[in-house]
């Protein structure tokens, strides 16, 4: 499945490795129908992952705050619903869709000037904002209680939300492959090779005569824009939403998602929450302590040992399988 | 005098950092075509006075001309949309990609196509096209779809060059291409030097003293931030003001 | 009137303690960061360390105050060296993302062991009797711990500034701050130096924990919660410098406390504008250089 990057040579045809997620996918919807909201959660923050590696891993933009444009995806879409009456969870989609881009879009704008540290402590500092609104909004947002009565109308007038979370997992499956086409289109453009020349020398960008803020800033809407979409995509599914989609902790844990299955690789979006989500799933509650140790280690021996994340070793593997006879 | 039209001009260029001058009152003239090198110590202002023709930085006061037009306060991707290109003293190339990328995304630039998002980029055949012509003029076919980190040292200055070909400049800013480059392979570097279109004028920027008096047919001794003269190689070579500051140390220890 | 006046005093009075806290905890990780050009978001676990250091020495060994204070100064400066020399070290010339992804990790596993250990729970402080009560100043009564954290602070902020312009290591301090390269150049063991900084950073943020136990709750998800606001004062008073974090730590002190006084609704919302605010005007802050 090796690292997926765009290129003038680059083979853009699709491989058939690049089928296994969605056959995976399905197989899981009809092979273990008790676990289709975990399934569907690990769908949405797989599209959620996907947008932090179109900026972290394609474009080089480091942030601590990509929960901003996925809370407030979440909350646009659950006020539409739970407050302004407006049913239609496509309709909720394209609205968190759009707030996530004119947040991307303003923010973007501003700390895109910045850089390093600076650039980090404003994404800090706009997710704390944005935190603090939802907190302290509560005719809106329900404040620390959570937003619920959030009621979502059929998909296309035909398929209703089911307790079984059916519908929410098919749902979230074509949205994502929706979302993966895109990103993946753009990964192999012209626009997606000359974002990993920002990334990898934006001083050379600028001598080339490449616009470099303005393409940080594009590429960081659509991030934002995607983002959005998984954020309201949570609220349909989960029917609620809760303060902790804006939180800090929230946007540390899809980067360490991210780290995981590998940074801009493509599929190590779709690795990531995977092996996150389940482990999470079967140990955190249990070993609250343990499960947090085991994090933290985990990222500082990726980070010491194996910068690739999970796929990278992968590829390492077959690499070294390749060499020998 | 000026019956040739410099293609890039600057005039009462200065700039200060403080308390600190680092250039001075410097009018300088690139003609159309030139083979031009600016030499001066280390700390004359050399690499301050590029970054100010480029737009990296801004002059204090005075005027940067670039093809008639004033650029001053013109930003650094448009005076690259007019012609100027760069290269740079130490490797600023597109580390974890290939040759061939490191090349095309400049012509990409060039040709505008770094926005489109609907065809793949190896769908657009001529910038590859291209891309390998430019490589294969300076012989580099082979290594075309290697890492250019793969690449030895001496190939990668030429990358860095190819690069800026890529934007097919009128202007060709050389920051020292050969340095740190062994003195038996810059002599490759200059080859590929004498083999650039004829109408590129060329302003290098370099030690090797050799490498100026082969292939420059102008000179501009540039110290302390001020134009000490300017001339042809062999008036340069035997002005003893530059023999005082500038070659005495470099050609008599 | 005098109600109002009264409330400003009081005000200012418990923003400049809350900002030589913030100081002491943040210098540090303004000197390493600059020194180093590492992205140490894990600061925050040594000042969580001396708190812990604090309390556990009073509360189950029955230390004395002041020993206590100067354990935590001394078991985390100690406790940073082997970590800086096993871990961080080897990352100094690793990229930012994966500085930051490190020093994220590395507060998962401290929130973890400070809950394996302490539980959730926020840890009381016992303060001695005579840090407790008031004390008259001008015809105004001033909360005793209060006036000794701004009085024993202000003392920590002058050692250290007259150690940094003063002394031979400080005089190396500057110089390795200014220019790694040319500090390493004219014979500066900067690996050494290196170390030692980062262990007197910690050690600080760890006397800083301790000292602001009472205000900054000592809890396991204090490296995470108070990040934002370690990282505002390096980044407002700009990277490397000793002044500027000092101001802008007075400044998020006073505010903060003005906001939760008279702004209670907004929460700390006004101060993360204010910090948006401050970085566009200068992006590398107050008291920055600007490249």
């Amino acid at each position: 499945m090796s690292a997926h990057a765009g290129g003038y040579n680059a083979d853009p045809r699709l491989r058939w490795v690049e089928g296994l997620p969605w056959v995976v996918a399905l197989a899981a919807f009809f092979l273990m129908p008790e676990y289709l909201s975990l399934g569907a959660r690990i769908l949405i923050y797989i599209l959620y992952a996907l947008s932090l590696d179109l900026i972290v891993g394609y474009a080089g933009i480091i942030t601590l705050g990509h929960s901003a444009y996925f809370g407030l995806g979440a909350y646009v879409a659950g006020i539409l619903a739970a407050k302004v009456g407006v049913g239609d969870p496509l309709l909720q989609l394209v609205v968190a869709a759009a707030a996530g881009a004119v947040l991307g879009v303003t923010t973007g704008a501003i700390i895109l000037r910045t850089r390093a540290l600076t650039l980090l402590m404003l994404t800090l500092a706009i997710t704390s904002v944005l935190l603090e609104i939802a907190n302290k909004a509560t005719t809106l947002t329900g404040g620390a209680d959570g937003l619920s009565g959030v009621v979502v109308s059929p998909v296309l007038g035909m398929f209703k939300f089911d307790l079984f979370g059916k519908t929410a997992y098919l749902y979230c499956l074509a949205v994502l492959l929706l979302g993966w086409w895109l990103v993946r289109k753009l990964i192999y453009s012209p626009f997606g090779t000359a974002l990993t020349g920002v990334r990898e020398n934006s001083l050379r960008m600028h001598a080339i005569g490449a616009p470099v803020y303005w393409r940080l800033v594009l590429v960081y809407t659509m991030s934002a824009t995607l983002a959005g979409v998984a954020g309201g995509l949570l609220t349909q599914t989960n029917q609620f939403v809760g303060l902790n989609v804006l939180s800090f902790e929230s946007a540390g844990e899809l980067l360490v998602m991210l780290i995981l299955g590998g940074v801009g690789r493509l599929y190590g979006a779709f690795i990531g929450p995977v092996v996150y989500l389940v482990a999470q799933d079967m140990l955190a509650k249990q070993f609250p302590e343990y499960w947090y140790f085991g994090i933290g280690t985990m990222l500082v021996l990726v980070v010491m040992f194996a910068r690739g994340g999970i796929l990278g070793i992968v590829d390492g593997i077959l690499a070294k399988l390749r060499r020998k006879p | 005098m000026n019956a040739v039209p410099a293609v890039l001009e600057t005039r009462s260029l200065c700039k200060s950092f403080g308390a600190l001058t680092v250039a001075a009152d410097i009018n300088f003239r690139l003609e159309a075509g030139a083979r031009h090198a600016l030499i001066g110590p280390n700390g004359a202002g050399k690499t301050t006075f590029v970054n100010m023709l480029t737009g990296v930085l801004a002059p204090s006061s005075g005027q940067i001309v670039l093809g008639g037009a004033d650029v001053t306060r013109v930003s650094q991707a448009a005076r690259v949309k007019r012609g100027l290109g760069r290269t740079f003293q130490i490797n600023a190339l597109f580390r974890r990609l290939s040759v061939l990328d490191n090349v095309a995304l400049a012509v990409a630039e060039r040709l505008g196509i770094a926005l489109h998002v609907l065809r793949s980029a190896s769908a657009h055949a001529e910038v590859r096209d291209e891309s390998m012509e430019l490589l294969g003029t300076l012989g580099l076919a082979g290594e075309a779809s290697q890492h250019i980190l793969d690449l030895p040292y001496g190939k990668q200055r030429l990358v860095e060059i190819a690069i800026a070909l890529g934007l097919k400049p009128k202007v060709l800013l050389l920051d020292e291409p050969a340095a740190g480059v062994p003195s038996m392979e810059s002599g490759r570097i200059l080859q590929v030097l004498d083999t650039l279109p004829k109408d590129i004028a060329i302003l290098i920027i370099e030690h090797d003293m050799d490498l100026v008096f082969r292939f420059a047919q102008r000179i501009t001794v540039l110290v302390q931030g001020e134009v000490l003269v300017e001339g042809r190689p062999e008036e340069i070579a035997h002005d003893r003001r530059v023999h005082q500051v500038y070659l005495g140390e470099q050609r008599h220890v | 009137m005098e109600v109002f006046l009264a409330s400003i005093v009081s005000v200012a009075f418990h923003g400049v303690a809350l900002g030589m806290i913030l100081y002491v905890i943040s210098v540090g990780l303004s000197v390493t960061m600059g020194m180093m050009g590492f992205a140490n978001l894990a600061h925050g676990v040594f000042a969580l360390a001396g708190g812990y250091v604090l309390t556990t020495a009073i509360s189950r060994f029955g230390m004395p105050f002041p020993v206590a204070l100067a354990l935590a100064f001394v078991l985390v400066a100690a406790g940073s060296v082997v970590i800086e020399r096993l871990l961080y070290s080897r990352l100094y010339n690793a990229s930012d993302l994966e500085q930051v992804l490190f020093t994220i990790g590395l507060i998962f596993i401290a929130v973890a062991v400070a809950r394996f250990i302490y539980g959730t729970l926020q840890q009381p402080v016992h303060l001695p009797g005579y840090l407790k009560g008031q004390f008259a100043l001008l015809g105004r009564d001033f909360p005793t711990y209060r006036v000794f954290i701004i009085v024993f602070g202000a003392i920590t902020v002058s050692l250290l500034w007259f150690g940094i312009e003063r002394t031979r290591w400080g005089a190396m301090v500057r110089a390795a701050v200014d220019n790694r390269a040319m500090a390493q150049s004219v014979g500066i063991n900067t690996k050494r130096l290196f170390t030692l900084t980062f262990a007197l950073g910690s050690g600080l943020a760890g006397l800083g924990g301790g000292l602001g136990a009472d205000i900054i709750a000592i809890q396991p998800t204090y490296p995470f919660e108070n990040l934002v606001y370690f990282l505002v004062v390096v980044a407002v008073g700009g990277l490397g410098s000793l002044r500027g974090p000092f101001v802008a730590a007075l400044v998020i002190g006073i505010a903060d406390t003005s906001c939760k006084y008279w702004l209670p609704q907004f929460g700390a919302f006004p101060i993360y504008v204010a910090t948006i605010a401050i970085l566009l005007w200068r992006p590398a802050g107050l008291f920055g250089r600007h490249a």
